[in-house]
Formats: C-alpha cells, structure tokens, sequence
C-alpha cells in the first residue's frame, strides 16, 4: 500500500513538471522589458527612478553637510563633531556608483533599440544623466573608468576584460561637454521644465563642466603634487584657454536662447525677493533644473522642519544650522565695499544699536535673503535671538534654556534674559552663531511640522551660476569688462546701485560673488578644490576671524559667531539699546585642515583589488 | 528526567561554544615592531597623525597596507604578526625622501619580522633644524635656530615658510598652536641664524607653562619638518 502511494505521489511530480501552464505564470509585480518598452508612460516611470538617484553631496535633504566646511556651525547635539574634528577623511566625499551607470548604460541601450516616437527625448536624458554621474564623479575622484556600455560577464572565470583603466581627468571633462553638445538639439527648448533635462540644463552644465575643467588646468598648477603621471588627476595648463572659451560659448548660447531670467518678482523687497527666488514654484524664470518634491505624495523634504527658528518652531525642534559670521561678514556693503561687522569703536567701546538689524543694514540684499538675521522676520514672526542681558559694568546675565527668566538686579520679579531662539553656547537648536538660515526655507504653514514637511524644491542649476560663470570664463580669458557686464545683473538683482566696471573685476571678486550668490547651493567644495584653495583657506591654523572678508585666500577653518546683547543699565541712555560681541561656540574646538588628499576622495581598497588597473590617488 | 536531559544538552552546547573559541582562532599578534625616522641618526620630528608609512605582507588573496603612523618625534611602533612585510614610505609622506634600498634596489625595504626587533629608517630631509634653542620670559617666548639643508642638488627645494608654534599641550604644530609667529621664505635672510619670537596670549584655564617647536614649510613638500619640542616654563 505504501510503496503505491509513493510511487503515485512520484508520478505526480513528474507529470506536475510537464504542466507549463501552471509554472509558466505572468508575473503580477514585475514589468518585463517588452512590457515596458511599448508604453511611452511606462518608460518615464523607469526615468523617474533614474532621475531620482541624481547624486548630490549637500542638498536641502542633507542639512548636516553644510557644517562640513566655513559656510555654517551645525547646532544639533550629533553633529558637532563637524566641528570638533580636525582633519577630513580621504575617503570622505568619495562616490563610485557603477551600478546606476550599468542601469543608464541598460537604459539607453534598450533605447536605442525601441521603436517609440519618443525615443530620442528619452535617450537625450538618459545620456543627460549619465553624463552628470561621469560629472559627479571626477568632481569627487579625478578621471574614472569611462563605460558606455552595460558589460556582461560571460562566466568563464576569469574577469579581468572587464577591467578598465582609469581615463584621464581632462577625458571625462571631454565626455561630458561632447555629450551636451550631442543632445542639446533634442531636448526640449522651453524653460517650463524644470525637474527634467532641457536645452538650457543642457548647456548649463557643459557651462559648468568646462569651467571646472578650465580651473583645474589653470590653478592645478600651483600643487603640482595634485597629479598623477597617467593624467587621472591633473590637467595641463595649456588646456586652460580652450575650456574657458568651451565655457563661455555655452554659457553665451543659454543667456542668448532667452529662456531664462533673473528673479525679480517682488523688486521692492529685495532680500524677500532673493528668498523667494528658492522657494517660488510658479513661473519661475531663473530655475532650470531641480529635484521636485510634493506634499502628501510621500515625496518631501525636512530643511524648514529642521532648520527653523526655534522661537516660532512647529515642533520642538530646528534651527539646525548656524550660518557663520564668516558667511554673514563676507556679504559687501552696498557701496562695493568690504568690511567685518564693526561692534566697538575705535577706543575699543562698545557701539550700540537701537534695533539690532541696524548692524546688518546697507548691506547686499542677498544677507538677510540667505541669513534668518536677529531682530528680523520669518513666517511673520520677529526672531527672538538675544544671547544676554549686559550690565553697565559689562557683566553678563543670561540663562541656560531657551528664554530662561532670572531676576535682574534692582528687581523684585525674574524677566525673561535670553531669547526663545538662544544663542545659547551647547544648547543644540539654538542659534549658536547668532543667525539661523533662510535659503530654501518654506514660508508655508506646517512646513516645520514632521507630518507635512514641505515640498519647497531642491535647485540644482539656476541662471544666476550661469551668468557668473560666463563672468569668470570672460575674466580668465582677459575680457574683464564682459566679465563685468554679466556680473552687474546679479549684483542689481541684489542691491547694488553701483555697476562694477572692467577695472574691479580680480579674480577675488568672483570667489567672493560665488561664496555669496551660492551659499547653501552645494558648491562651495567644488569650488574651492577647482581653483585649489580649499588647502589655503582650510588650512589647519587657529587663527582668528579674517578682517579681509573680500580676499580669497584668507584662513577660514573655525566657524565664529556674533551675539546680540540687550544693555540693561536703567537710568543710562544706553538701557534698552543693543551691543554685539564675536564669539566662537565651545563646539567649534578644531580647525578645518584639508590636506592635498582631499582634493580627489580615495578610490577604496576593495575597489583596487578587483580591478588592479585603478591607480591610486595622490597624496593619501 | 526530560527536563534534565534538556539542561545538559543545553551545558554541552554552551561548553562547545566556549572551547570553540580556541580551535578557530588566531593568537594575537605579539612581534613588536619599532624604530625612528633619522636622518644619519637623528631623529626626524613631523606632526602627529599625519605621516604615515605603508607595510605590505605579499602573499595574501587581497592586498592592503597596513599604515603606520609616525610619532612627533620621528619615532613609530607596530605590533605584527611574524612574517616578511615590505616596507615603503610613500614619495608624498614626510618632509623627506626615501633612500634607495640596496638590497631591493627601489624604495622598497624588505623587513623580515621573527620576533620584535628595532629598525631606524634612514631617509634623505629636505632640511634639518638644527640647534634649536628656546628661552621664555616676560610672557614671549624665543627661539633660534639653523636651518641646514640637506638636499642640495636640482631636486632640493626652497623654504616656503618657517614657524615658531606655541601650544598649550605637548601636541604643538599649526593646528593646536595657540600662538605663532612665521617668516616667509622670502624674508629669510640667513637660514643658519633663524630667530622667532610670540607673544603667549591669555590661557584658560590658565597655566605657566606652554610647549614650543618651530617648523620648517618646504616648497612643494605638504609636511612640515619640526624641531624636538620644548616645555617652557615662564
């Protein structure tokens, strides 16, 4: 009976096996290639993955790692040790993602292959992006492999046709403007599209990608050290000039293709008008390309949660980063001209204001659009930063929580002694440096609350950095009054009465308009590692706050604070009146020190294992 | 009964994991490995953490160097297993250059490790500092010193910079100094006759000592080169 039954069931299997019907099922999760690829829609959802993997170092979804550098003091109990340590990593910064590149490799072979109306727009953007990975990653690393196929392995056991070599840093420049050349004709030309590739993103980053490379040719050679002989890091000099006018023609084709203009929707208001140019999503004609968010579609973003004031915060928490003083300072008067914040006088008194925004007026409108000022307005609240009480005789009357109440001498009841937004030194939350950051912030209410969020849009390419690469491109190539001529319309966009002419434009003023224009966009690494200053500003040395905010070569490793005190000296002229002192937060306890092995990010050991061709970068 | 059979099943398995631990393995690694970076026997002082050397054990499926770092007095010191590594300074490490090897005939030094052993590594400095004397008083502090240099054919170098660093604790180069004075290469009139002088600023919490050292830029060298450091009492 047994061995029947076994026998039975073993049929059973057998004959199970030969039912391909019931094995041979449709998946129901899963779209396979022929599905895909007759459905222009569901093409663009394949894209939409793709889009979204983008890499972006800094970026209104990675607060923190504006605290890495000068630009802002991270006032969060977890990230202080941005501050405390001393030395970067090398492999800091470092990105090898070959498998998004084997995807857009897939993709655009696939493409090539379909027989979609809409190809050429897809191939145009999928070849979009995976020259912006090749873009990111010899920003990162220096010349990299350079695959433009999907490869396969054929399972013989013996890899190594797969490897490749290192191409030179200048290739990988070369690739990516060859690649905007190539699909600049089939994008589309209108500047409505914003978080998909365009004519003028297109020719924004070659701009970009050009003016990189021209930098690195030009000022590689003051660290000759940073170079490899094979050319995967360093690119020679006498490149300099072609890229620099590869840069200008490019830039000068967008800002001719009229698509695109500055900002100025509210010219009354300039400072406002400056923050809304970030957060504006109708009509805006200054953004060519972003990252996109909604609310209530699971796509959104947490910088107002995260970084709003904490005196008129939707949740117990914000104010997570601190613009330094070394940002704020650096915003010119608007008389062109530079100067530190002057608290005392010359007799070493201290200077008293009645509000504390008179310290911060006549300057570029662009400061209280960037910087959430004390004594200023965010979703129509006044900020409430005050570090103290200052007695006649200069001591000090503060608390140790946000608006804490002591009773001052004299009284008999305890008043409030510090503002609900602090500064108060270690609190994390409070405005440590005395400022809080206004860029990108989302004046819409519940955009502080962790259930809404905010769906402000992260901008990646704006016509502002066109224009200012155009300037610099025009100056290096000694054309300064043209330099002058696309500097001036940021410069009138953001309060400047007096135009710039050929003769002020130096190579310190691009640095400093860049540092201004784009803080908190995610260049300021880039930047200072293409024209190799990133070792001379970060330097390692404890010195105190530059007094030469306009110069571009000055030490910036410790990120300083200025704090405003209310004089409490009843009966005096002074009472009621504002002092400010220059601080430096007890977090803030190392200097910044870039090494030159920082300036390309360390290729991981496991890496140059698998692939014995990957030399190593210099200097680490 | 059932519940006893359990419990010893369960002490059995516990005493398999315990002695497991013996059979798989390996017994630390025991050989010191120690030494100085000396340039004709005396030592050569860099900054702290931040001049490695790299030793290689050939042989294994993957290669990684173990790096080894240099103390601010030229000194290092390395636990290994026994083995026959590879030692290599890299070119962009140190203010100095490595010697060719005369055994491997490149910058490569083999290094047979049987037990602990002391090996000094002798390189070729840009520049020595030499008689490096400080005094302190009245809240300065002083310093003199010869700078020699040692590299005289087209490959030398020039000094970009040389400094007098002050420091609160015994760690003193450019980021922990609290005071320092530089003079430019340019404005180096006579490099074996070098004089720097800082004033200390206020410490908190305040004390009356400080630690000082001067260090020497070389053009086109990332890493100092830095004299023995000094406690000075004012």
């Amino acid at each position: 009976m047994k061995k029947i039954f076994l026998l039975g069931s073993f049929l059973l299997v057998l004959a199970g096996c030969n039912d391909e019907k019931f094995l041979d099922k449709e998946p129901t999760n899963i779209l396979n290639d022929a599905q895909v690829w007759q459905s222009p829609t569901l093409v663009l959802t394949v894209l939409a993955d793709l889009y979204d993997r983008y890499p972006d170092l800094q970026s209104v979804e990675k607060w923190a790692e504006y605290a890495n550098f000068d630009e802002a003091f991270a006032s969060a109990a977890s990230e202080y040790w941005r501050s405390r340590n001393s030395e970067y990593p090398y492999d800091w910064w470092n990105y090898w993602d070959y498998g998004l590149l084997r995807e857009l490799n897939l993709f655009i072979q696939k493409c090539e292959a379909s027989k979609l109306t809409e190809k050429s727009l897809f191939l145009a953007e999928a070849r979009y992006l995976r020259a912006s990975v090749y873009f990111e990653l010899v920003k990162r690393m220096g010349g990299v492999p350079l695959i433009l196929e999907p490869m396969e392995y054929n399972f013989s056991g013996d890899p190594t046709y797969l490897q490749h070599a290192r191409a030179k840093e200048s290739e990988i420049y070369d690739f990516v403007i060859a690649e905007m050349e190539a699909i600049k004709a089939d994008l589309p030309a209108a500047a409505s599209t914003k978080s998909r590739a365009t004519k003028g993103l297109a020719l924004a980053t070659e701009a970009r990608a050009a003016l990189y490379a021209a930098s690195i040719a030009k000022y590689g050679v003051n660290t000759p050290e940073v170079s490899l002989p094979g050319g995967e890091i360093g690119i020679p000099a006498a490149l300099a000039a072609g890229y620099y006018q590869k840069a200008l023609k490019a830039a000068e084709e967008l800002i001719a293709g009229g698509q695109y203009a500055l900002y100025l929707k509210k010219p009354t208001d300039l400072q406002d008008n400056f923050a809304s140019l970030f957060t504006d999503k109708s009509n805006n004609p200054e953004v060519i390309f972003v990252k996109d968010f909604k609310l209530k579609s699971g796509k959104i973003q947490g910088w107002t949660l995260n970084n709003q004031p904490r005196s008129s915060a939707e949740e117990q928490q914000g104010g997570r980063i601190n613009p330094s003083l070394n940002l704020v300072q650096s915003f010119e008067k608007l008389d062109n001209t530079f100067e530190p914040f002057a608290t005392k006088d010359a007799g070493g008194n201290y200077l008293y204001f009645n509000n504390p925004l008179d310290l911060f007026a006549n300057r570029d409108a662009r400061l209280g659009g960037t910087v959430i000022l004390p004594g200023s307005q965010f979703k129509a609240k006044t900020l409430d930063i005050w570090a103290g009480y200052m007695l006649a005789d200069g001591s000090i009357i503060t608390g140790d929580n946000f608006g804490a109440r002591k009773v001052l001498p004299g009284k008999t009841t305890d008043d409030q002694v510090v503002g609900f937004d602090g500064p108060i030194d270690g609190l994390e939350y409070s405005a440590q440096t005395g400022f809080y950051v206004r860029k990108f912030m989302d004046p819409a209410v519940g955009s502080g609350q962790i259930g809404t969020q905010s769906d402000v849009w992260w901008v990646r390419y704006r016509y502002a950095e066109v224009l200012l690469n155009a300037a610099e491109a025009a100056f290096e190539l000694g054309d300064k009054a043209k330099a002058a001529g696309y500097l001036n319309p940021v410069r009138r966009r953001a309060g400047f009465q007096t135009d710039l002419v050929a003769a002020d434009i130096t190579f310190d003023r691009l640095v400093h308009e860049r540092k201004v224009e784009l803080a908190f966009e995610g260049h300021l690494l880039w930047d200072m590692k293409r024209w190799r200053l990133a070792h001379v500003v970060w330097n390692g040395a404890s010195t105190p706050l530059t007094t030469q905010p306009g110069k571009a070569t000055e030490t910036s490793t410790r990120m300083f604070g200025l704090w405003p005190y209310k004089v409490y000296a009843p009966g005096a002229a002074t009472n009621g009146r504002w002092v400010f002192r220059q601080i430096i937060p007890a977090n803030v306890t190392n200097p910044h020190r870039f090494r030159l092995g920082n300036y390309y990010s360390l290729i991981s050991e496991e890496i140059r294992n698998n692939n014995p061709k990957i030399v190593k970068n210099p200097n680490q | 009964m059932m519940k006893q059979t359990y419990l010893s099943a369960c002490f059995l398995g516990l005493a398999a994991l315990v002695s497991g631990c013996k059979f798989d393995n390996y017994a630390a690694p025991s050989s010191e490995f120690r030494g100085r970076i000396v340039y004709k026997g005396e030592p050569i002082g860099v900054e702290y953490n931040n001049v490695n050397f790299e030793l290689w054990e050939p042989g294994w499926g993957k290669s990684g160097a173990i790096n080894v770092a240099v103390n601010q007095d030229g000194s290092f010191s390395s636990v290994l297993f026994d083995g026959t590594y590879k030692l290599v300074i890299p070119p962009y490490q140190g203010p100095f250059k490595s010697l060719k090897n005369t055994e491997t005939q490149s910058d490569t030094i083999p290094l047979a490790m049987r037990g602990s052993r002391t090996l000094d590594l002798e390189v070729l400095p840009y520049y020595m500092i030499r008689n490096a004397k400080f005094s302190g008083g009245e809240g300065k502090v002083g310093a003199t010193c010869a700078l020699e240099k040692i590299i005289t054919d087209a490959s030398g170098k020039a000094i970009e910079r040389v400094s007098l660093y002050v420091s609160k604790t015994a760690f003193v180069d450019t980021r922990t100094s609290v005071a320092s004075q530089t003079i430019e290469g340019k404005d180096l009139k006579d490099p074996s006759a070098v004089q720097l002088q800082v004033t200390i600023p206020a410490l908190t919490p305040s004390q009356n000592y400080v630690f000082a050292r001067i260090g020497v830029k070389v053009a086109g060298v990332e890493d100092l080169l830095l004299s023995p450091i000094e406690k000075i009492t004012y």
